[in-house]
Formats: structure tokens, C-alpha cells, sequence
């Protein structure tokens, strides 16, 4: 057996290299967080909430269009992947014999790993270039393959948390399972369902990539869904790489407001859940 | 359950039996249609993305395609996608082996030696961290990060290989920030919570009797984590790094905001590089020619084969080991 006192200092020496390897982990997103407040916050003013994009070297203008078009398309985005997400979130919690249950597992969370830009890829392929122009719609369509896996696994570990108890008590009263799901087990756990959906819609605001060639952007505001739309990320990708200034600015901005968003959200579900893990 | 039902059966109900039987059935009916969608939908991903690439895989060859080196869309027409691949792995490749022993030390950190205040705080910074969109990643990698180690890093290395090692120079490549380093430093940045969260998981699910035997047998800390969790732990870590591999290889933004987007191999430590989803990102909008854009599809299905083979393996691990990122 070695000697206590160099196992005590190594044990030490271990504590100082894990310590300075967590700073090392925290380090990028609290810069991300000061370089963004530092250089977007004094750009958040009215204009930036009602204003549309000025032609380039021209100073002001705003991101109305695409806080619009973020809305318009998660919003839409959302109605789709719902009633998918929370099927297979059903279906893997109320049915643990289902023989679909282990491919169903494995494939929907090998599509929530899967490269956003694949989703926006497929929903280019069956929509953008079916109809031969770019749109809203197919922008939606690439933020709903973002979201359903992640409501399908939300809403499965959510429906697990309510007390077998209840399902029970529900079918002791003689009420058919299809019921109890929909009438019990559901509304107890609204919340966290709720709170997935709302995690998932935010992920799926931020993504820029399969917008690119989806809903494209478009400077002038826009609520039809056929025509290209313009979206938050998107904005500021193209302001990013500009050369003016004044984009940079707005970008910063609208880099500032998706961290919001962010931060909002994960707050939200923090609160929504508290107590249950 | 099974107990429960017979019983409510012996109830004598008013409901009749289609209410209870047939919606039942209905019900399951729609809830397996619904489900099944997904598992099309994930399968239908590569399948369409092949029927979109096809014009251009067949051309070239399927072999031909993956490991031509050449992409041309504008004279020649020719189409090999091999520089993409190779940056795409390179990038993914480095970056998780950059992020992983640091995820691994905040994980170690949370879960055996921060007070329970400041472990739920960077618990907090960590899970939020991977919900920061790659944009915004990309916007702090143009403006701060790139212009930050051109002048503390590539530029200082670069003057000082060509005066005291010339030959070191045509490896290092143009030190004007953007470029295949940086592509990686934010990359790494980008994928250390999904590691640090399985981890942190994967500790957590230790039990409590083995800690409290090796602590009982005078082990220090560090003892018990090297002897005790560590191995136990082993199987989820590596899951997590396999799913933070997963994430590096589809991410988009931030990389193609920072890397140079150049595609001629070899590529330089500091010089342009580009990767398969940035390829996609940046030209496929602009594609005129039906090869180049068949091509970029075809991209799409490759990055697809290699993203699915990953994140399979990482999800039936996950599953299998029970650890999971804690969501909320």
C-alpha cells in the first residue's frame, strides 16, 4: 500500500485538474451569453420588434418579418408534429407490451439525433421541389420533423411519472382504456407534456439550417404559408456574413433574442416540473 | 391490471359494447398508425434522399462518388464528395476528442465533489447549453472566437514556424482565422453537454452500496471514482460520447460560418475545410444544374448513412443502459 499522504495529495492534484476541466466546460456558453448582451442588447429597441430589413448600407430597420415568420412557421411547425409525438409517446407508455415499442424506441431516437439539415433535405425533396418554388409550408414541415421525436420521448417519460394507480382506479369505474388514456392519464400529465412540446418548439426555432433552402427568407412580411418566409435564425445567418456593420448589429440582436428564448423556455420547464425528478 | 379490468368487466356498465370494444380498437388503431409514421419517417429520410442523389451516384459510381475528390459543379461537372467526407471526420473526430475529457470532468465534478447548490447550477448551464441554437454559436465563432485566435494562436505559431521550421508551414496552411481549427474549437464546444449530461447520468446510476464499500475500505475519492465508478459508468460515457458524435456530425451553422468553406484537399491545420452539411447548407439553394443538385442530395444520403450508423448505435446503448439526459 502506497503512502497515505501521497494518496491524499494526488487525490487533490485530481480535484484541481476536474475543477479547471468544468470552468473549461462552462467557458463557452458564458461567453456565448456576454458577447451576446454585450453586443445586442443595445440594439433591442422598438424598431428591431416592428421594423422590416433596410436595403444594405442604409442604418435602422428591424427583424419584424422574421419574428413573424419564426412564429408563423414553428407555430404551424408544431400543429403538425402534435398529434405524431404524442401518439408515439401513447403508445410507447400505455402499451409497454407493444410489439412496435423497441423499433419504435430505437428509431425515434435515432431520428432525434439525425442532422437537422437531412429534415430540411427531405422536406426540400417532397415539398419544395415537388411544387417547384420555395415556402413556408415545406419550412414548417422540416421544423415538425425536428419536433416529433422530441414530444414523442417527452410525452412518453411524462405519461410514465403518473401513478399506475390511476389507471386502475379508472378501469375499476368501467371505463374503456382508450378513456382512461385520453380523460385521466392525459390531463394529469399536461404539464410536462405541455412543457415538452414547448422545449421542443424552442430547439426547433433556433435551427437555421433547413430553413436555408425551405422557407428561403424574404424581406417583406409575409402570413402565407405558400410563399417564402423569412425566420429569426435565418436573418441573422444572412446578416452575420454581410459586410456591413449595422447587420452585424441587428444580428447580434437577434442572436440575443433566440438566447432569450432559450433561457425562457428551459427556465419555464424547470418550473413546470419542479419536484418531479 | 389485469386484475383491475376483470373486475370493472363484472361491473354492469350502461355504456355499450362498441363504446368500449370497437373504440378501443379504434383507438390503438390510430395511436399504431400515428407511431408507425415515425418509423417511415426515419426510414423514409434515407430513402428519399437517395432517390434525390440517385442521378448522381449512378453517374459517378457509388464508390466513385464517396472517394472522388474532385467537385466541380461549374465546368467539368464532376462530382466526388470525398473532401467533405474527410472534413466532416476530421472536424466530428477531433472535436470529440477535444470536448470529451472536459464534459468528463464536469461531469465528475457535479456528481462526486460540488456541493449540491452549485452542482445543480452547472447542471443548469450545462443542459442549457445544448439547447443554444448553432447560429448563435456561428455569430460568437465569426466575431469573437476566429478573430480572437488568429491573433493569440495562428498567427504567432505561423511566424514562428517560418523562421525556425519552414517545412512545418505548408501544414499549418493561411492563419486568417477561418478555418479547419476553429471549425473544431467550436464543434467541441458545441457537443461537450450532450457528454457531460450521459455522464453525469451514467455516475449517478452507480449504486450507492459499491461507493459506500470502497469508501469503507479507506479509499479516497479519487480511488473510488477510478476503481468503483468509472468502470461501472463506463458503458454510458461512452454512449454519451457516441451521441455528442452524432451531434458533431449533422451540425451546420456554426461550422459553416467559421470553417473557409474550402473543399481541396489535404487540408491545413489553420487553413479552409469544409464539411458534408455545410455543402448542403451553402450551395444547394444556389444549384442550377440538375447533376450539382442531385449531387448535394446525394451528400445528404452519405451524411445519412453515417449519422444514422452512429446515432443507432448510440440510442440502442442508451436504451439498453437505461441512462438518459435528464430533459428538464
Amino acid at each position: 500500500m502506497r503512502n497515505l499522504q501521497a494518496r491524499y495529495a494526488r487525490d487533490r492534484v485530481i480535484l484541481f485538474v476536474v475543477v479547471i476541466g468544468t470552468i473549461l466546460a462552462a467557458l463557452p456558453l458564458t461567453l456565448v451569453l456576454f458577447y451576446a448582451v454585450v453586443n445586442g442588447f443595445s440594439s433591442l429597441d422598438w424598431n428591431f420588434f416592428t421594423k422590416g430589413p433596410k436595403p444594405p448600407g442604409e442604418t435602422g430597420g428591424g427583424m419584424a418579418p422574421a419574428i413573424v415568420g419564426t412564429l408563423v412557421i414553428t407555430g404551424t411547425g408544431l400543429l403538425i408534429a402534435t398529434p405524431f409525438g404524442i401518439a408515439a409517446g401513447i403508445l410507447m407508455a400505455e402499451y409497454p407490451d407493444n410489439k412496435l415499442n423497441p423499433t419504435l424506441r430505437l428509431l425515434s431516437d435515432t431520428l432525434n439525433g439525425m442532422p437537422a439539415i437531412l429534415k430540411g433535405l427531405l422536406a426540400y425533396v417532397l415539398v419544395v421541389k415537388a411544387q417547384g418554388s420555395f415556402s413556408g409550408f415545406s419550412g414548417a414541415l422540416a421544423m415538425a420533423f425536428i419536433m416529433v421525436p422530441i414530444i414523442a420521448k417527452s410525452t412518453e417519460s411524462m405519461l410514465k411519472l403518473v401513478p399506475w394507480n390511476i389507471r386502475e382506479a379508472g378501469l375499476a369505474l368501467g371505463l374503456p382504456r382508450w378513456r382512461v388514456i385520453l380523460s385521466l392519464v392525459l390531463p394529469a400529465a399536461r404539464g410536462g407534456v405541455v412543457t415538452g412540446m414547448l422545449l421542443a418548439t424552442a430547439r426547433a426555432a433556433g435551427e437555421a439550417a433547413p430553413l436555408i433552402f425551405t422557407a428561403f427568407g424574404n424581406t417583406l412580411l409575409t402570413l402565407n404559408l405558400s410563399q417564402p418566409m423569412d425566420a429569426l435564425p435565418l436573418r441573422l445567418y444572412a446578416y452575420a456574413i454581410s459586410p456591413y456593420e449595422d447587420w452585424h448589429r441587428l444580428a447580434w440582436a437577434a442572436a440575443l433574442v433566440l438566447l432569450a428564448l432559450v433561457v425562457l423556455t428551459s427556465l419555464l420547464a424547470r418550473w413546470a416540473t419542479r419536484g418531479r425528478f | 391490471m389485469q386484475q383491475a379490468s376483470t373486475q370493472s368487466a363484472l361491473i354492469k356498465r350502461k355504456t355499450s359494447a362498441i363504446y368500449r370494444v370497437l373504440g378501443d380498437r379504434i383507438f390503438l388503431a390510430v395511436v399504431l398508425l400515428l407511431a408507425l409514421s415515425l418509423i417511415a419517417l426515419t426510414l423514409g429520410l434515407g430513402y428519399f434522399l437517395y432517390l434525390g442523389g440517385s442521378q448522381t451516384i449512378n453517374k459517378e459510381g457509388f464508390f466513385g462518388f464517396l472517394t472522388g475528390t474532385t467537385w466541380d459543379p461549374a465546368l467539368r461537372l464532376e462530382f466526388g464528395i470525398w473532401p467533405y467526407v474527410v472534413g466532416t471526420l476530421i472536424t466530428s473526430l477531433a472535436a470529440l476528442v477535444l470536448s470529451v475529457p472536459v464534459a468528463l470532468a464536469a461531469a465528475i465534478f457535479t456528481a462526486e465533489y460540488a456541493p449540491r447548490w452549485l452542482a445543480g447550477i452547472i447542471n443548469y448551464l450545462v443542459d442549457l447549453m445544448a439547447a443554444v441554437p448553432s447560429v448563435v454559436y456561428g455569430i460568437w465563432g465569426i466575431f469573437v472566437l476566429a478573430p480572437f485566435l488568429r491573433e493569440a494562436f495562428y498567427l504567432p505559431v505561423f511566424l514562428w514556424a517560418s523562421e525556425n521550421a519552414p517545412w512545418l508551414v505548408r501544414y499549418l496552411g493561411n492563419p486568417a482565422g477561418y478555418g479547419l481549427f476553429t471549425g473544431i474549437v467550436v464543434l467541441s464546444s458545441m457537443i461537450i453537454p450532450f457528454t457531460a449530461a450521459l455522464s453525469r447520468d451514467a455516475i449517478s446510476l452507480v449504486p450507492v452500496a459499491q461507493r459506500e464499500g470502497a469508501y469503507a475500505l479507506g479509499a479516497t475519492r479519487w480511488e473510488v471514482m477510478q476503481m468503483v465508478i468509472l468502470p461501472y459508468a463506463r458503458g454510458g460515457i461512452f454512449a454519451g460520447a457516441m451521441l455528442a458524435l452524432g451531434r458533431a456530425l449533422g451540425e451546420t451553422m456554426a461550422i459553416a460560418m467559421v470553417i473557409g468553406n474550402g473543399n481541396i484537399l489535404p487540408y491545413t491545420l489553420f487553413g479552409p475545410a469544409s464539411t458534408m452539411p455545410a455543402v448542403i447548407a451553402l450551395e444547394l439553394k444556389e444549384a442550377v444544374e440538375d447533376l450539382h443538385y442531385s449531387a448535394i442530395i446525394g451528400v445528404g444520403f452519405f451524411l445519412f448513412l453515417i449519422a444514422f450508423i452512429v446515432n443507432a448505435t448510440a440510442s440502442y446503448l442508451l436504451n439498453k443502459l437505461k441512462v438518459s439526459e435528464q430533459r428538464f
